[in-house]
């Protein structure tokens, strides 16, 4: 028995040695910022002027004045809109494209999936870059436009949240097209070929038999896409700066308005902390619907 | 386990120290110091980089000295953003860094910059009245001198004299001088009857172009109501008449008459070169409220050449809002070279600093180019210096120059101001732009520091 007992020791010594650095990475730039985030969220610390030296703890004040400001509310509601605008858009697209891709031939796959991957695999603030130029006044979608005789429209401008939405779903669908590809591919063709045979029609094998199947993947994806939209901050903050007005200022851009361009970091850690707790909520709600399906 | 732990943590010591003992070295044989300003994307054709590298070229001390020209590309509302951030980190604090002198008591109380008393003692310049006394005024706060000036200016009302002409506002030859706001809205009228394919007037309204749209704009016409930023109390003045008739000025200018260019020009980080260095040059732009220093676009060499250009533009003081109170309103800037409290080469800071402002290191070329006003009194009377066009109207408005409060909070509050411009002109009603400022200032400075006038 001791024998055993102190080989097993060996063994776990052994594994928490290599697990040493990772968890060193992980306190160092992980935890340690997000307990710092919470404390600074309860401080006046500002980006300069006294209370960059002299900061102090102030309670639920940056809390309080948050929640008492209408922006806080705008900001909100835009996140919502580019939240939801980007999740339709995203999966819905993304799984129709790899629906109608499913049983295509080779050479058509692979044109169209590179060219869809394209606008997923650029860094987002290239991909800021490329639809600034695409909606500008002066930019793409106007030229093409004016070969219809229709006059410009200043898209950024008039259409600002719709114009960001877009270009986060042309960002973001060839992630949900890849995972609804696999998906789909495990979908066994007998169970379709069974329903065909049994009359049903494309669109009742479609909602009856291949949607259930991949109700677990839906669900995976939506809650991965959520994570992903509500942190999306540079292709907003390039595109139209959060404008005009409040127009398009999610919850990031708010943040960083706070705390980097009005020099008050407490609040803007405030903020941080809420977009946190949001986003906590949705991974608890997601995973919540999915457990009964595993159960 | 304790001991693989130790020997990690020692190891990763290790190499922290290696990595500084290796950068501790180099710093002995031969210094170098590092400048920081804002580059608006013109890279080495930049007025700054031109000067900080012919001053260093020309500098005889450059053997000991190694310079590095770091610029910070950014809008105007970036650079302090980026700015402050470098500023607080002695990894990344630059020893020479360009400041707007509205921020110096902000970045003085955060403790960013170094107090250049000393420094200053031993400067004949500064102790031989070389200087202006309001421009040390300007960066003296609390009794110490935390930067050296190197320019100043006044701000005004630029036209296209051909565009006034044709729409009947002056007479061929004649300058234009409006007196009242009503009187630039007739103008404004006269172009957009007459000329339809010009845009009448532009001023700064967007959060992108920062300070400019506070202090080029804003405060323009708020002084030019005869009201302040605070009351004589000094709190924060955040609901008046003044403030009501300068955002009415503003949403009259950007919404109702339309007299303004489209928003999309307007509210990026680019909008003032896009009228000085597109507009203005293509005759397509007639009236705009901005900085004397805009000239320096047209010169040979500025971005955007305009031949003869004195002849082409004029320069008009603003008036105030119905001409009284003296019939014209300017405010005064400036900037100034400041030492971080963080820099690892004060002293030789210091040297480059006097090098830079030394009129034969180029520092007469480059005021000239930039299109501002010296700070120095013994370049005055330099021809080259004393005989550009506008020159004097814009040294003239020096005398009754208004400043911005010095204050640290004034910065904060300087983007509440542009907030509530940007959405002014965005479509939202006055009275919500001012009530969501009055909780925005109140957020900053504390409620016992506002005070709203009916």
């Amino acid at each position: 028995m001791p024998h055993t007992k102190s080989s097993r020791f060996a063994r776990e010594l052994r594994q928490s040695v290599l697990l040493t650095p990772s968890l060193l990475l992980l306190v160092v730039f992980f935890i340690v910022p997000i307990i710092l985030t919470v404390y600074y969220s309860f401080t006046n610390l500002a980006l300069t002027g006294a209370n960059a030296k002299n900061f102090h703890f102030v309670g639920l004040y940056n809390y309080q004045t948050i929640f008492s400001d209408p922006k806080m509310w705008q900001s909100i509601k835009a996140t919502l809109i580019f939240l939801f605008g980007s999740l339709a858009g995203q999966s819905i697209l993304g799984f129709f494209i790899a629906y109608f891709m499913k049983k295509k031939n080779r050479v058509f796959r692979s044109v169209v999936g590179p060219c869809i991957l394209a606008g997923w695999v650029m860094p987002e603030i290239v991909v800021a870059l490329c639809c600034f130029a695409f909606y500008d006044t002066m930019g793409t979608a106007n030229a093409f436009l004016s070969l219809f005789h229709i006059a410009p429209i200043p898209w950024l401008y008039k259409h600002p949240m719709l114009t960001v939405v877009l270009a986060n779903i042309w960002h973001g669908t060839a992630f949900s097209m890849l995972t609804y590809q696999s998906a789909l591919d495990n979908v066994s063709e007998d169970i379709e070929e069974a329903a065909l045979v049994d009359g049903a029609s494309r669109r009742q094998t479609l909602v009856k038999i291949i949607l259930p199947c991949i109700k677990e993947t839906i669900a995976t994806n939506t809650m991965l896409n959520t994570l992903q939209t509500l942190g999306v901050f540079s292709l907003i903050w390039a595109m139209t700066g959060g404008g005009p007005g409040t127009a398009t200022m999610t919850m990031p851009i708010y943040m960083y308005n706070q705390g980097l361009k009005n020099y008050q970091l407490g609040q803007g850690t405030a903020i941080g902390m809420i977009l946190l707790l949001i986003g906590a909520l949705c991974s608890i709600i997601y995973m919540y619907l999915l457990k009964p399906e595993k159960a | 386990m304790k001991k693989l732990l130790l020997l990690v943590v020692a190891s990763i010591f290790a190499m922290g120290q290696t990595f500084a003992q290796g950068t501790q070295e180099q710093t002995p044989q031969k210094p170098t110091i590092t400048v920081c300003y804002r580059d608006a994307g013109l890279g080495e054709q930049e007025t700054m980089y031109k000067w900080i590298k012919s001053a260093y070229d020309k500098w005889d001390k450059k053997d000991q000295v190694n310079l590095d020209i770091a610029p910070i590309t950014a809008s105007e509302g970036d650079y302090f953003t980026k700015i402050a951030l470098q500023l607080a980190d002695s990894k990344t604090c630059p020893d020479l860094v360009d400041e707007d002198t509205f921020q110096l008591p902000n970045d003085v109380e955060a403790g960013y910059l170094s107090n250049l008393d000393d420094l200053v003692k031993t400067y004949d310049d500064w102790q031989n009245g070389k200087y202006y006394g309001t421009m040390k005024q300007v960066v003296t706060y609390k009794g110490s001198v935390y930067g050296i000036p190197y320019c100043t200016d006044t701000r005004g009302l630029w036209y296209d004299r051909q565009i006034l002409q044709d729409a009947g506002v002056i007479k061929a030859g004649e300058e234009w001088q409006p007196a009242s706001w009503a009187d630039v809205f007739s103008a404004c009228e006269k172009v957009k009857a007459n000329r339809p394919d010009v845009v009448p007037f532009w001023c700064n309204v967007g959060v992108a172009t920062g300070e400019a749209t506070s202090m080029q704009t804003y405060e323009m016409l708020l002084y030019g109501t005869g009201e302040r930023l605070l009351d004589q109390n000094g709190k924060w003045i955040v609901s008046s008449k003044g403030m009501r008739d300068t955002l009415q000025f503003l949403q009259d200018v950007y919404v109702n008459k339309g007299y303004g260019p489209s928003l999309d020009l307007v509210l990026n980080g680019q909008a003032a070169n896009t009228a000085f260095r597109q507009y203005f040059p293509a005759h397509k732009l007639a009236i705009a409220l901005d900085g004397c220093w805009k000239c320096g676009n047209w010169k040979a060499t500025g971005p955007a050449p305009v031949a003869d250009y004195e002849h082409i533009f004029g320069f008009a003081k603003m008036p105030t809002q119905t001409g009284n109170n003296g019939g014209s309103i300017t405010l005064s800037g400036g900037n100034a070279f400041s030492i971080p409290e963080n820099a690892d080469q004060k002293q030789w800071a210091f040297e480059f600093l006097k090098q830079l402002m030394d009129p034969e290191g180029g520092y007469l070329d480059s005021i000239i180019a930039q299109g501002n006003i010296c700070t120095r009194t013994d370049i005055l009377d330099v021809p080259q210096y004393a005989n550009q066009p506008y020159f004097r109207l814009a040294t003239k408005l020096l005398e009754t120059a208004a400043f911005r409060p010095q204050n640290d909070q004034y910065p904060s509050v300087s983007t509440c101001i542009q907030t509530m411009v940007e959405s002014v002109v965005s479509g939202t009603s006055i009275q919500d732009a001012i009530d969501q400022y009055g909780k925005d200032v109140t957020r900053i400075v504390g409620a016992s520091n506002v005070v709203s006038l009916t």
